[in-house]
């Protein structure tokens, strides 16, 4: 299988998909995306995980689920993505217009010393995605393809979906939000106007 | 919260109705819907499940509702993140599972423990009362021992009368203590799986 390189800069390309980001929800996948978004600006729309691999886009079906008027955006990574590849068949079956999954794509396992990953050897996860139902699945690895991205998510879709967009393996300096997950839930909450107990 | 469930379950079942179908009820009405009620009482309007025959009816009643989103999972750990994501907005789930399926959600479970998040579990015991099958044995003696571990509460019914006064009980404790419940429901309750 061949591998798709790309030569974007992880940052710069969640820097753009979140510039003016109006009403979206963000969620994070663990390690460098949680970084990243963190890095292009703390929010109280955003929905950072440290862990549970593989449950990202799930949070994200959820959310979308409960919130149907506010678009979800969850932005993960390969390897997140990968241990929730069964999720992808899950989301596709309610498809829901007012969530995208956001996969960086590094080709590895950045968190765990840079070893090459599933899409590393060729496999494509957009391909997976619409396989699977998703409305629309793509993959993007140049500026064009990001601002293309960037501009979808503020527009409407007939259904769930998902963006690959494939990047430079490198990690940058960690950018950390806050560890204390019942602080960032109630936050979240407190943004769309629910209490706590 | 309040406001946003008020709109959406303007015409549920009340708490009410449900101690008045309660009284009336057991021998009149099968367990299935008599928990229905209860979960729509709780105001639940989002299920995540495997399927499982001990969960069929249940299933069933809600993929009539339109008021309550189902989703059918690939596996069962993906029904705590979907949870995690419901109560992130605003809404109660429930994630109807069999014993084996437990196994399935070890480090997931972390997401809701970690986050303080409401989550309701109702398990279907296999490998215990009259068990066939022996591949249902080891997930069946692990079940609760793995779920406590975990740091999850574990509530148990053996009969249709516990069940209803269990899920109550478990759904008050999840969602507003934002306690993380399963119950499990034996074998002996759901009968033995006629081979």
């Amino acid at each position: 299988m061949a591998t798709t390189q790309s030569a974007l800069d992880r940052r710069e390309v969640v820097a753009r998909l979140l510039a003016g980001r109006d009403g979206l929800l963000v969620v994070t996948g663990l390690g460098s995306p949680t970084y990243d978004v963190h890095a292009a600006g703390d929010h109280d729309g955003n929905y950072y995980l440290w862990g549970a691999m593989g449950a990202a886009a799930l949070v994200g079906l959820g959310l979308a689920q409960t919130q149907p008027d506010r678009t979800v955006v969850v932005i993960t990574g390969d390897g997140e993505q990968l241990m929730g590849l069964g999720g992808l068949a899950t989301i596709a079956v309610t498809n829901p217009q007012n969530l995208v999954v956001v996969v960086i794509d590094n080709n590895h396992f950045g968190e765990t010393g840079m070893q090459v990953s599933h899409t590393g050897h060729g496999l494509d996860l957009a391909a997976v995605a619409r396989s699977c139902g998703f409305s629309e699945a793509r993959m993007a690895c140049d500026t064009g393809g990001v601002e293309e991205i960037a501009r979808a998510l503020h527009a409407p879709a007939s259904g769930a979906r998902f963006f690959v967009i494939k990047v430079k393996a490198e990690n940058p300096p960690r950018s950390l939000p806050p560890r204390d997950a019942v602080h960032i839930k109630n936050r979240f909450r407190a943004h769309l106007g629910l209490g706590t107990m | 919260m309040q406001l946003l469930e008020a709109k959406v379950f303007g015409g549920a079942v009340t708490g009410e109705d449900t101690a008045k179908s309660l009284d009336q009820g057991l021998l009149n009405e099968d367990w299935p819907s008599q928990l229905y009620r209860v979960l729509k009482a709780a105001r639940v309007r989002q299920v995540s499940y495997v399927p499982d025959a001990g969960h069929s009816e249940l299933i069933r009643l809600f993929a009539a509702d339109p008021g309550v989103v189902s989703n059918v999972l690939t596996t069962e750990e993906e029904g705590i993140a979907i949870a995690t994501g419901a109560w992130l907005g605003g809404s109660r789930s429930v994630l109807l599972l069999q014993s084996s399926g437990v196994g399935n959600c070890v480090n997931m479970l972390s997401l809701v423990t970690m986050t303080r998040t409401p989550l309701l579990m109702l398990v279907t015991m296999r490998g215990e009362w009259a068990e066939f099958n022996p591949w249902q044995v080891p997930m069946g003696l692990a079940t609760a021992p793995v779920l406590t571990a975990m740091g999850i509460r574990v509530m148990r019914a053996e009969t249709p009368h516990d069940l209803i006064e269990t899920v109550e009980s478990a759904a008050t404790l999840a969602f507003d203590a934002e306690q993380q419940v399963a119950v499990l429901l034996s074998q002996r309750l759901l009968g033995a799986k006629k081979w």
